[in-house]
């Protein structure tokens, strides 16, 4: 038997405990619908508060989050999240509005909205906004839609390849995927851009567009980007950003001037919404002027222009050729988009130029420190992001091991095993938020672990040997798919 | 206002480390005629100025606690939510972590979502849980994926009824609109006297999933056993859409024998917030688990011998697929699961049983009064929960501005998505309406010229 270190809500359970309970009933009673339509039994738990608190606090111990250190998760862009951000989304006049209000009843939330969609146009460079999306995935397949409708919009029923350099991330080709473009694969060259002469190849009228992520996941920047963006151009097809490392690009450059069709922005990357665990993100969508009448419905915008004495009237309006609805309501307004709302505000122009240059000295800072101890395959000025081999030569040492012995050094491992091209990849991402110790510590912890790999192995190979819980057989969750618990036996059935 | 904790000395001594002279020399690899553009944006705002901005923003909404009687529902509920449960999302631990791929220091989140699917297990009875979705709309479109994956893709029909919320079969539509599929049912000219399973002759040897709503949109109670039974009978899979709180209180999709039953979870401690995020819920049985789209937690063991969680079944997802993946989904709503799933503990059995009640009987209180005025009557004579379609004498948007002008948001229009309800208003009562709220809707109402 396995040792329970927490036991579930299931196990804590007790019957007949009251946590939380309601007050009586002000009307008159009226009959339950007949048996036949009641359920028999609702086997969930019952517990006071106080064993609901004590529990939740004490696996939140078991967490590690941007609040307890160092997060360098590359291409996740875990930066500090500002408290005041927490206060805000949390104002009764967001948390308490419904999304059907009429639009006269909800004017805040709209202005809101119609700014940040404005803000977000003035710093990427596009026409036209949408926040709808969900999250970065869930902004890809918008885009992806907006690619398909407008070439079907033209008559234009053969283009169905989507071109993905080998840096992508997983959920480029899975978007494409979704509407069932087959993929074609860009190889990157030596210095870490997209392989002109490849790309060339693979342009034809059969191309739908490409989906490129600049700078790439390598953490560089693309330096023929006028050139990709021209070849995709020439035969027809789209230019799809992954905005995933805008961080990078604030005040830097607007991909809407480099020529991009669409781009997707991860709030919950570049503008300090925090990740929650796992979600919820958000991921407004960026398009250039073709794109404008695709965009998902509906869109935030001026419905009866403002004078001396009245402010404008904010509402609702569908795009002419909208790919339709793709979500329920209005995107991931209070979690995401006062956040996001917030934070620029508080930034500015130059607040936000800040961030995207210390976000890139922080990653070249650490890419210097660490060049005489780790391999790094494509070693050249990085921007927000680098990415370093997690091995050595004559050693048995994997990047999964140096992740696990960075938890020991109580940091948060890179991303690894990402992207593909590298072998043993450990992709780092400091963040602007990091200040010049920490950074210094980190690199130093690499360093001795880069040293253990050779004097004491095992050590690396063990690890995480400090944290409340070490490796886990992930084989054995994927065979016996426990994916569930229940109240123990002898819980008491509905009368 | 800066959250950059570099000083001037510092960032001196990085630059000289890099080996470049000034932040602006790290970007020589950016096209110079595009570099460092001009951006137009308000200045920056310090802290307390932006508070009061944010603040002044909010005060300018007329909001269902403060300002306004709620009867508005339609997929998004005012629900009581207790103090605990934004203590515990308060948690650093919790909301600033990422997405639990290092499960030797993401046990907190892991455990978490493991109690969620397990809450939601139970409560729907289906076997399996995933660790959620955007909302209940993409739930439901991931429902259509599932049964298209189940079916390879050789059968090309869904059966939607038209009493499944508008915006989720709009949402069901852009998202299939690439798969070449016929979906069929949700013709809006609703008859009233017309069973809501009458879409049943639609389906056939090409349906791949009939989709339900329950209590469905106009808040009806309708036991699908037997449409359940016949679309099995045709070889389709059934999706159920259910709302959480009914499902406390009725009779589970599970017993009805649904093979998919998903929905929205916002009911279950997330705030009305404008409409997002909320939390999508899907539930299945073990013979779908991978064709199942989402994040799974699963239990397993550590190498110390001690129970422990871990992401499972990853083959199916986008980082290792790609192109072949189930979804593209990357993310899951794993902050608002665990608000769920502190929602479901901290209430327990019998407080959400006395949610449900009190919506019930607050609904029916509702109904039966304003049955009582000229004119307005129920439009459907099913049971129902904690919804229900009023029938008026005008049309709902002219019922509605009256009522808003007397401080009252009045119920659903329908006349907008179904052109014969255009004298209808779909109104929702909950626990946070008293029977003076109600009396006073009544009074409003009986006032109505």
């Amino acid at each position: 038997m396995a040792t329970i270190v927490e036991p579930t809500i299931f196990e804590l359970s007790s019957p007949g405990r009251l946590g939380v309970t309601m007050p009586a009933s002000d009307v008159p009673t009226t009959a339950l619908p007949p048996k036949n339509l009641l359920r028999s039994e609702l086997p969930l738990p019952e517990l006071a508060e106080v064993d609901v608190v004590r529990h939740y606090t004490k696996l939140s111990k078991f967490n590690y989050g941007v609040d307890d250190g160092f997060y360098p998760l590359g291409s996740c862009t875990m930066k500090y999240n500002p408290k005041i951000n927490e206060d805000t989304c949390r104002l009764p006049g967001f948390l308490y509005t419904h999304p059907l209000q009429p639009i006269e009843t909800v004017q805040g939330n709209l202005v809101l909205m119609y700014e940040l969609q404005e803000w977000l146009k003035e710093i990427t460079g596009f026409e036209g906004m949408t926040l709808q999306p969900a999250a970065g995935a869930h902004g890809e397949f918008t885009g992806v839609l907006m690619m398909a409708a407008y070439h079907k919009s033209r008559g234009d029923a053969k283009r169905t390849k989507m071109l993905i350099p080998d840096a992508a991330h997983g959920t480029n080709p899975a978007s494409a995927g979704m509407l069932g473009f087959s993929v074609v694969t860009i190889p990157s060259d030596a210095r870490g851009n997209v392989d002109l002469k490849a790309l060339e190849a693979a342009c034809d009228d059969t191309v739908v567009g490409m989906m490129l992520t600049n700078p790439n996941t390598l953490g560089m920047f693309d330096e023929h980007i006028e050139e990709v963006i021209a070849l995709v151009h020439k035969c027809g097809g789209l230019m799809y950003g992954d905005g995933a490392n805008l961080n990078a690009l604030l005040g830097i450059v607007r991909p809407g001037d480099l020529g991009f069709d669409v781009m997707h922005i991860n709030l919950h990357k570049t503008f300090s919404v925090p990740h929650g665990g796992g979600g919820p993100g958000s991921g407004p969508v960026g398009v250039s002027e073709r794109l404008l009448d695709f965009l998902p419905s509906p869109l935030v915008d001026i419905i009866e222009d403002g004078d001396d004495e009245m402010e404008p009237l904010y509402g609702f309006v569908t795009p002419k050729k909208s790919i339709g609805r793709m979500k329920a309501f209005h995107g991931h307004f209070g979690g995401g988009l006062v956040r996001a709302y917030t934070y620029i505000s508080m930034h500015g122009p130059d607040g936000l130029k800040d961030i995207s240059q210390y976000a890139v000295l922080n990653a070249n800072y650490l890419q210097a420190k660490l060049r005489s101890t780790y391999t790094i395959p494509y070693d050249r000025i990085c921007m927000h992001e680098f990415v370093a081999e997690g091995q050595f030569a004559g050693s048995d040492v994997r990047a999964l091991d140096i992740a696990k012995r960075l938890m020991d050094y109580k940091f948060h491992p890179p991303t690894n095993y990402f992207p593909l091209i590298v072998h043993e990849a450990l992709m780092i991402e400091p963040t602007e938020t990091e200040n010049k110790d920490t950074l210094d510590r980190f690199a130093d912890a690499l360093i001795k672990i880069a040293e253990e790999a050779k004097t004491q192995p095992e050590l690396l190979h063990n690890a995480p040997l400090t944290t409340p819980f070490g490796r886990m057989d992930e084989v054995k969750a994927a065979r016996e798919l426990v994916l569930c618990c229940w109240l123990p036996e002898n819980y008491e059935t509905l009368t | 206002m800066t959250y950059i904790p570099i000083s001037p000395n510092e960032r001196d001594a990085m630059l000289k480390t890099v080996g470049v002279k000034s932040l602006d020399a790290l970007f020589d690899a950016v096209p110079q005629k595009h570099r460092f553009p001009e951006l137009d944006l308000p200045p920056a705002l310090t802290e307390m100025e932006a508070a009061s901005l944010l603040s002044e923003m909010a005060n300018t909404n007329e909001n269902v606690r403060e300002h306004l009687i709620s009867f508005l529902g339609a997929g998004a509920y005012n629900h009581y939510i207790p103090s605990v449960v934004d203590h515990i999302l308060r948690r650093g631990e919790f909301y600033t972590a990422y997405t639990p791929y290092q499960p030797e220091i993401s046990q907190g989140t892991l455990q978490a979502i493991f109690e969620y699917q397990s809450l939601m297990t139970n409560l729907t009875g289906m076997e399996v849980s995933n660790a959620s979705h955007y909302d209940g709309a993409t739930a439901t479109a991931e429902a259509v994926s599932l049964a298209f994956a189940q079916f390879r893709g050789k059968r090309k029909k869904v059966v939607m009824s038209p009493a499944v919320h508008p915006q989720y079969r709009e949402v069901v539509r852009t998202y299939t609109q690439g798969m070449g599929l016929e979906e069929v049912g949700d013709d809006v000219s609703i008859d009233p006297e017309v069973e809501p399973d009458a879409m049943m002759s639609l389906v056939d040897e090409n349906t791949m999933l009939v989709v339900v709503q329950y209590p469905d949109f106009f808040g009806r109670i309708y036991d699908y056993t037997k449409l359940v039974e016949d679309a099995h009978a045709k070889g389709s899979l059934v999706c159920i859409v259910a709302n959480p709180t009914a499902m406390v209180m009725l009779k589970t999709p599970a017993e009805m024998g649904a093979d998919v039953v998903v929905g929205e979870a916002q009911p279950f401690g997330i705030p009305l917030w404008y409409g997002g995020p909320y939390l999508g819920f899907f539930t299945t049985k073990k013979s779908y688990v991978h064709k199942m789209a989402g994040r799974l937690i699963g239990e397993t063991v550590d190498n110390r011998g001690q129970r422990s969680y871990v992401l499972t079944l990853t083959a199916r997802e986008q980082h290792i697929k790609r192109e072949r993946a189930t979804s593209n989904i990357c993310s899951n709503q794993g902050l608002l699961a665990l608000a769920a799933a502190v929602y479901m503990s901290t209430l327990g059995k019998t407080g959400l049983q006395q949610v449900a009640n009190l919506c019930y009987q607050k609904a029916h209180y509702a109904a039966t009064e304003l049955s009582k005025i000229d004119g307005f009557g129920l439009c459907f004579s099913d049971p129902f929960f904690h919804e229900f379609v009023l029938c008026c004498p005008k049309s709902g948007s002219e019922v509605n501005e009256y009522l808003l002008d007397h401080g009252i948001l009045g119920g659903y229009d329908l006349g907008k998505d179904y052109p014969s309800l255009e004298n209808h208003i779909l109104m929702a009562f909950t626990e946070m309406n008293s029977k003076q709220e109600i009396d006073t809707l009544v009074e409003v109402l009986k006032e109505m010229e």
